[in-house]
């Protein structure tokens, strides 16, 4: 069998931690290989350590079966290693034909050869099916288009082996389903795919074989043909059974907590985003929102929160108008929020965990008194949540921005519900996280609402809308078009009346 | 963590030396000896009391400078409006030192607090249009030091009275000056300030990690989005940090006001105290001892600077040296990148990272 990249015993240790333990990993020519593991099992140092961003401590690398010492992402890009990154490195004002070039522009003179670059894009992204427009402006395209941008970046280069780091964490699903058809091409026209991510699913639909880590310690690679299962990945992954579709116990509800009666909220571009919306949420239950990205979610979140003005309608938190209040009153008043942007709202990254556990209680005892800070106190409560919570930190000193995704995730769900709200809102709690945290999350809202509290998830998967939830609102053009029953709905179904589609109307339950 | 801290220490340090090396370049290909010139320099600071007394006295206008820029930074602003701040705050200074007659220990706080309030109400104003229209503080507190520059020269010409270009001298229940400093330094302007100037370096530190308000400004300063979700005005924080900005700037006017010159004169430029507040933060790290450190430097390079002359050395050969010092300074990355270059191999092993994101 013909390896482009072997990866053999790799060892990568920070300080007296070891990132990579003897890690093996052979990519076969022309195959899909996953790369999977948690947050923090070492995928991204292993990745780096190919790119040319480590250096490892020891083990080797053969590409093509010879020997290489990859000093520098420059090097990679020699060999025909390309990354597409998680995290898009793209210039927003700029065209999509001129970020492609740039560090590489085909030259007049002086002058860059605009016509030679655009035509060479354009046929590149025919060649595998991008239906990318080269004179597009990034700022104006998809986030899936800029991804596929990215992707161009590399075989513009010259790749013939890429590596796709999480490329569906930021995707929307019919976004996912064409990069799943992109990948087949790309193989399809000889390249070779290093493919990291922590959803089973897309390792069972695209991939051709599997490599495993754990706590940065190889587990195996396997096959990833009709024997294989989602659960069997899972355990590979987590080291103990995973329960996939765990039954939550049945929900209890009880008086009414939030009422939302014809509520009217503008986006910032002064359109109704929010538009006549009603919805009521009972303590003990748990109300998915299903719905596409852009139908109202976020302006619906920030109105209940105090985050953006209501133009009209009501919000009634235990009877009581929360409407155009303050954050910090509504926060007073029972509301807590996992929001959907862990790091631009949930965290302050460059504050200690210890500090982010009391971001909105920090002004009250006994972390402080007359205006001054307990730090002592404060330190003591991080200690007690990160127990409680499993939130996997070095210390409670320890900066938020050193964290993992889903440890910060962790963090902010351990502050906002240690407040014991009436109300909790979780936008996208479980988004970019690993199978093993998913299943803590959900297993602490579902721990909320029987302690007879109201929660609202919104979240873009419907399998988790459809696991987590009591009862379903579906939420089209700013308004909740229909109220169902998870038990009594499926995927297509909801996907039918999210795109607009009517059933007969339903009524509010 | 420890490495960040490692670097913030010997960036400054390395950013000094490489200073004073292009300094000495500078020297020879001017025809001097560097030697001879560092001599001279470094006797012009430490070599009698009567320097060290000056060093000291200058360094305290930059401290509150310095701590000015810095604490505006800590919150994620930019105050360069300094500069203006210290004048009006100087001015008012000056006036209430002429105008009232009042015991000292009412008099010497009335004055100082007028001038802390005079340097807050001018910073007010680029906070307020920031925080109410979006305004870039950069910007209009950069104008706002030219209006404070001809409003204070117009105000001491018609409302407080000057003669030969300055106003007449504070009343003495008025005065920073201590007879006590001034003869053990061999009669150099060494007034109570440098004093003050430590408190409020003390006070700095307090206000910023000490506080329930320095936790918000702080966390205003890294993430906005963040703060207002916890519930933090943020607006009120931005005028808020320009305004405790704008007290430690107006203080500084003071220095100069009540201690150095005991009056003041028509500025027909800016002072530059403003300006070298900025220089003081960046070398200093924004940090509150950093900042009283690196105004002792620059104050003990500007003073021994002078006496450089005695060799014929231009002084302003030292204004050379600071500025490279603050280019180094700025270029931090670069260092950085020099300082892991040489120590890649040996420390490679032990160095501490982040782990797997």
């Amino acid at each position: 069998m013909e390896y482009v990249i072997e990866m053999l015993n790799i060892r990568k240790e920070f300080g007296t931690f070891v990132a990579n333990d003897n890690i093996t990993l052979q990519l076969r020519k022309g195959e899909i290989h996953a790369l999977l593991g948690e947050n923090g099992a070492g995928k991204s140092t292993l990745m780096n350590v190919l790119f040319g961003l480590y250096q490892p401590e020891a083990g080797e690398i053969r590409v093509r079966g010879e020997k290489v010492n990859i000093t520098s992402p420059n090097v990679a890009n020699d060999l025909g290693i390309g990354m597409v990154h998680q995290h898009f490195m793209l210039v927003q004002n700029f065209t999509v034909t001129e970020n492609i070039i740039l560090g590489a522009e085909p030259k007049v003179g002086i002058k860059i050869d605009r016509a030679k670059a655009r035509e060479k894009v354009r046929q590149i992204s025919e060649q595998y099916g991008l239906a990318v427009d080269p004179d597009a402006k990034i700022e104006d395209i998809s986030v899936g288009m800029q991804q596929r941008v990215e992707i161009l970046k590399t075989l513009y280069r010259g790749a013939d082996i890429l590596i796709f780091d999480e490329p569906s964490a930021v995707l929307t699903p019919q976004e996912i389903k064409e990069l799943i058809q992109i990948m087949n091409r790309l193989i399809a026209e000889g390249k070779s795919i290093i493919l990291i991510t922590h959803k089973l699913k897309e390792i069972m639909e695209v991939a051709d074989r599997c490599t495993t880590i754990r706590r940065g310690k190889y587990i195996g690679t396997v096959d990833i043909d009709e024997t294989m299962t989602q659960s069997r990945l899972a355990e590979m992954m987590v080291g103990r059974e995973v329960n996939f579709n765990a039954e939550y116990s049945k929900a209890n509800p009880q008086e009414l907590v939030l009422d939302i009666k014809n509520l009217v909220v503008k986006d910032s571009r002064g359109i109704k985003s929010v538009d006549g919306l009603n919805l009521d949420i009972r303590a003990g239950e748990i109300v998915g929102i299903a719905g596409i990205d852009g139908n109202g979610q976020t302006e619906l979140i920030e109105a209940i929160t105090g985050l953006r003005k209501a133009d009209s309608g009501e919000i009634f938190l235990n009877n009581k108008s929360i409407k155009n209040l303050k954050p910090r009153k509504v926060t007073e008043s029972g509301v807590g929020h996992i929001p959907q942007d862990r790091h631009k709202h949930g965290l302050v990254l460059d504050y200690s965990i210890g500090h982010n556990m009391v971001l909105q209680t920090y002004y009250k005892q006994p972390y402080s008194k007359a205006g001054i800070m307990n730090y002592g106190q404060v330190m003591e409560k991080a200690k007690t949540l990160i127990e409680k919570f499993d939130v996997r930190t070095p210390s409670p000193e320890t900066f938020a921005r050193a964290l993992s995704g889903g440890n910060q995730q962790k963090a902010i769900i351990a502050r906002e519900v240690d407040r014991s709200p009436d109300l909790l809102i979780a936008a996208q709690p479980t988004r970019g996280l690993d199978v093993g945290a998913i299943e803590f999350i959900h297993e602490q809202l579902v721990l909320e609402r029987e302690k007879g509290r109201a929660v609202l998830l919104i979240s873009f998967e419907l399998e988790e809308i459809l696991q987590v939830s009591d009862r379903i609102a579906v939420l089209y053009e700013g308004r909740t078009v229909a109220f169902l029953d998870p038990k009594e709905t499926n995927e297509i179904e909801l996907g039918f009346l999210m795109a607009g589609g009517k059933k007969e109307e339903v009524g509010r339950s | 963590m420890k490495l960040e801290r490692f670097y913030g220490i010997l960036i400054p340090i390395l950013s000094i030396i490489l200073g004073m090396v292009v300094g000495a370049i500078v020297m020879l290909a001017g025809g001097y000896n560097p030697i001879d010139g560092f001599d001279q320099l470094f006797y012009g600071i430490f070599g009698e009391p009567y320097s060290i007394g000056e060093t000291l006295r200058a360094a305290a206008p930059l401290i509150f400078a310095g701590l000015a820029v810095a604490f505006a930074f800590r919150t994620g602003l930019f105050n360069i409006g300094v500069e203006g701040q210290v004048l009006v705050g100087w001015m008012v200074a000056v006036w209430i030192g002429i105008e009232f007659d009042l015991p000292t220990a009412i008099h010497l706080p009335l004055a100082l607090i007028g001038a802390g309030l005079a340097g807050a109400l001018w910073a007010s104003i680029p906070g307020i249009l920031k925080a109410r229209f979006h305004v870039h503080e950069v910007i209009t507190s950069i104008m706002m030091n030219y209006i404070a520059l001809y409003v204070t020269n117009d105000i001491l010409r018609h409302v407080i009275g000057i003669e030969n270009e300055r106003t007449e001298s504070v009343k003495e229940t008025a005065s920073l000056a201590s007879p006590f400093l001034q003869e053990l330094t061999d009669f150099s302007r060494l007034h109570n300030g440098i004093f003050i100037a430590v408190l409020a370096a003390l006070v700095f530190w307090f206000i910023l990690w000490k506080t329930t308000l320095g936790y918000e400004l702080r966390a205003v300063g890294f993430n906005k989005s963040a703060a207002e979700y916890a519930g933090m005005g943020v607006n009120k924080n931005i005028v808020l940090s320009f305004v405790i900005s704008g007290v430690f700037a107006g203080l500084a006017g003071a220095m100069e006001g009540l201690g150095t010159f005991q009056n003041m004169t028509l500025n027909a430029s800016f002072t530059g105290v403003g300006f070298d507040g900025i220089a003081v933060a960046l070398l200093g790290a924004n940090n509150p001892i950093g900042v009283v450190l690196a105004a002792l430097l620059f104050a003990g390079l500007n003073i021994g600077g002078l006496s450089m002359q005695q060799i014929g050395i231009p002084p302003e050969l030292i204004k050379i040296i600071i500025a490279f010092i603050i280019i180094f300074v700025a270029s931090g990355y670069a260092i950085r990148l020099l300082i892991e270059k040489f120590t890649v191999k040996k420390t490679e092993d032990k160095k501490v990272k982040g782990a797997d994101k």
